[in-house]
């Protein structure tokens, strides 16, 4: 009962925090904030599976089909709805991750990673083949609508990034939750040790699985937003450099916390977007020599900040 | 220690955050200073070809435009007395990327205007953030004809012809220099780039020479680097002319390979946007081999001459110890094009700093001089350029001890490019419609 006050409360916290930070962000930076939430999403769904002891370098896969989700109706329907879309992508996903799914469940470590990779660079050279929808230059996509409201310019960031916001805090709420339920905790002890889990009764490939497509719908929610925010998709959304950033993200925040991921895509979008500006010729030297840091000094990611914090104050 | 470490990281992260959201605040750029946002490849495969020489070539002229060392009519200091600011970024990353750059160029770093753009997925993604921001957009460089073939901006424009002319150039030199093609193969990238100068050649090739055979078309993918299979299986088929749109080191590789082959002695080779690698080849690119440079640029433009293309090639070779290849005549024409629309909207507006709507009405069907010929905006409703084009033959100058282009044919703008309101590739298969060539 006290951790299910505690998730509301934090729940609360987070959203007035961020609808509130959102109020004061400069245009740039809410823009930054949208992107860099709906990407933790994705970041999210490795970080589900990395607490089984899973790293998916395939989510792209799925990020890819929630934005193409958007790019395809908004062109040849005319559907701009975010709601619909969001609704459309995530049963997209749902079926992709589902058949997918069962057959992945079955793989560990580097088998499962090459596996997940390969899948989304099969849909990566598949969208880069088909002129009709762009080839490797994509399409643009419409701006979004809000169940008939249509705003422009700053309202409209400021309605995406607070449908972002409530997206997010929902989802990561729903998370916490689960992972603090019996099949969160059996992920973990999968992670420290698979052949007592199932010596206890409980079945991993199940639990993998589920795991999986879980994390498919939280990628496919993520390149939803940010398609629309983006305004245009392409095959690049699926290649194995944007899984990479997403796994990137993962380590950075640990699988201890759920805000630590949000935090962690944050920062990642924020140095790279300084780096760039500061040092466009070795831009990804100082991402790489930011994440050499954080793995060094903090070898389970941000997350364990948190962490160390909560267990202090109990 | 350990956990002090990790304190440190903690305030170190929070830090970081408010840090980079509060530098926002920054002031707007002054009425003095023209800050314009140069947007090309730093890194990665088109970074060596294009978006390097392009920021050094850009660089140079910015530095000359301030300190006024350009005859007339572009003797004013930098743009219209204001004086030039440039902020370099990475074109590396992706379209998703560059979306977010050209935001924060805008709106964090509030720049004047930005000028970039190679790869032709940022010329079609950043264009509707240009519109929804009010922001005064130059891509110069990129070729896709579909940026304003499937969309129509207010503040977008292209300084650049697109890359139909390239292939249309090519088959036209074929026939006008009497070149016997009896059947012709293809070895282009498998990417949008790739298959549309495909598409395009073989568009353009069955129009001007219907006998001409396409035989094989191949698509090695982007950044292959070995191309063994390829050449054996063009040497198998022996077509009279070998046709590619290969760049960078893709090209580099390819050259190299398939000269040791001597695929060159048996049949011709048309390279569409070939000029850029000779820098790199050197001798090892062969004679006879059938260059475009996608414009009169680079050793075609030098082959031409004139006071602009001296200035480039003369200044450029002294401050990089090569020749200006494509990308910096590209750069330059887009940044002359720049400084014409600003210093026509500051006669229009009694010489105050230009906004974004006034820069956008004065580029609209402009036309100035560039080292690479007259540049006018005639397509796309005034926003797509057209410029003239020109097809010339390797040779190797002995005595000079460098690469030199003969045979070179020169295309007006308007025989090559397709009139206003037609789609580049219909206006081929009709047999272009409206062309007016000499």
């Amino acid at each position: 009962m006290k951790a299910l006050s505690d998730i509301r409360i934090t729940t609360a916290l987070a959203l007035v925090v961020l609808v509130g930070g959102g109020q004061l962000l400069p245009d740039w930076a809410l823009f930054l904030m949208t992107i860099a939430l709906a990407k933790g999403l994705v970041s999210l769904g490795i970080v589900m599976q990395m607490r089984a002891g899973l790293v998916s370098f395939g989510q792209g896969l799925f990020f890819c089909i929630g934005a193409y989700v958007s790019g395809l109706m908004a062109n040849f329907t005319g559907v701009t709805d975010i709601f619909l879309l969001t609704a459309l992508a995530v049963l997209a996903c749902l079926a992709v991750g589902g058949a997918f799914g069962p057959l992945l469940a079955n793989y560990r470590g580097i088998f499962f990673a090459m596996l997940s990779l390969s899948l989304s660079m099969i849909l990566y050279g598949v969208l880069s083949k088909m002129n009709s929808l762009g080839g490797t230059d994509g399409l643009n996509v419409a701006a979004p609508t809000f169940a008939g409201y249509a705003p422009e310019g700053r309202d409209l960031s400021m309605t995406l990034y607070l449908y972002t916001v409530v997206i997010v805090v929902f989802i990561g709420a729903m998370l916490r939750t689960g992972f603090d339920s019996q099949h969160g905790l059996v992920s973990l002890a999968i992670r420290s040790n698979e052949l007592r889990v199932e010596y206890l009764g409980a079945s991993v490939r199940r639990t993998n699985a589920i795991n999986y497509v879980i994390s498919a719908v939280l990628g496919g929610i993520g390149g939803v937003i940010t398609g629309l925010a983006i305004g245009h998709v392409d095959p690049e959304y699926a290649y194995w450099t944007t899984s990479g950033e997403f796994v990137f993200v993962a380590i950075l925040a640990g699988y201890l916390s759920i805000p630590a991921v949000f935090v962690a895509s944050i920062i990642l979008e924020l140095v790279r977007s300084f780096s760039n500006l500061y040092f466009p010729n070795t831009w990804q030297m100082v991402l790489g020599v930011f994440l050499l840091v954080i793995i060094l000094a903090l070898p389970n990611g941000l997350g364990s900040l948190f962490q160390r914090r909560r267990e202090g104050g109990s | 220690m350990k956990l002090s470490v990790k304190r440190l990281m903690g305030a170190t992260a929070a830090a970081a955050l408010s840090l980079g959201i509060g530098a926002g605040a920054q002031a707007a750029s002054h009425s003095d200073t023209f800050k314009i946002g140069l947007v090309t490849f730093l890194s990665g495969g088109a970074a060596e070809s294009f978006g390097v020489p392009a920021l050094n070539g850009g660089k140079l002229l910015i530095d000359m435009l301030n300190k006024g060392e350009l005859p007339a009519p572009y003797d004013q200091k930098g743009f219209g007395g204001m004086t030039i600011e440039a902020v370099e970024i990475d074109e590396a990353g992706g379209a998703t990327k560059q979306v977010q750059e050209f935001r924060n160029l805008v709106q964090r770093e509030k720049v004047d205007a930005v000028l970039g753009y190679v790869s032709s997925g940022d010329c079609l993604a950043v264009p509707p953030v240009a519109e929804e921001l009010k922001a005064f957009l130059v891509l110069y460089d990129c070729g896709t004809p579909r940026v304003f073939e499937e969309g129509s901006y207010n503040y977008v424009f292209r300084t650049a012809a697109h890359a139909t002319m390239d292939n249309v150039s090519l088959a036209k030199y074929m026939t006008s220099r009497g070149i016997k093609v009896d059947s012709y193969a293809g070895v282009n990238q498998d990417y949008a780039w790739g298959q549309d100068s495909w598409a395009d050649s073989v568009a353009s090739m069955g129009v001007l020479m219907p006998d001409a055979k396409a035989s094989t078309a191949l698509f090695p993918k982007i950044f292959a680097g070995q191309y063994g299979t390829e050449i054996s299986a063009v040497m198998r088929e022996k077509p009279d002319l070998l046709h590619s749109s290969l760049w960078g080191g893709d090209l580099q590789a390819f050259m190299l390979q398939a000269s040791a082959r001597g695929i060159h002695k048996r049949m011709r080779i048309a390279l569409a946007a070939g000029d850029h690698v000779i820098p790199q080849l050197g001798k090892k690119m062969p004679d006879g081999i059938i260059l475009g440079a996608r414009g009169m640029n680079g050793l075609a433009a030098r082959a031409k001459g004139g006071e602009l293309v001296d200035l480039l090639w003369d200044r450029y070779k002294a401050a990089y110890g090569v020749f200006p290849v494509q990308a910096p005549f590209r750069m330059w024409q887009g940044l002359l094009g720049v400084k014409s629309a600003v210093e026509k909207a500051m006669k229009a507006n009694g010489g105050m700093k230009p906004t974004a709507e006034q820069m956008a009405a004065a580029m609209k069907g402009l036309s100035w001089e560039a080292p690479s010929g007259t540049i006018t905006m005639a397509l796309g409703n005034g926003h797509q350029a057209i410029q003239p084009n020109a097809i010339g033959t390797t040779k190797w100058d002995e005595a000079a001890g460098e690469m030199t282009l003969v045979d070179v044919e020169y295309y007006d703008a308007e025989c090559v490019n397709p009139p206003d309101g037609v789609k580049a590739v219909e206006w081929i298969k009709a047999g272009f419609p409206g062309a007016k060539c000499d």
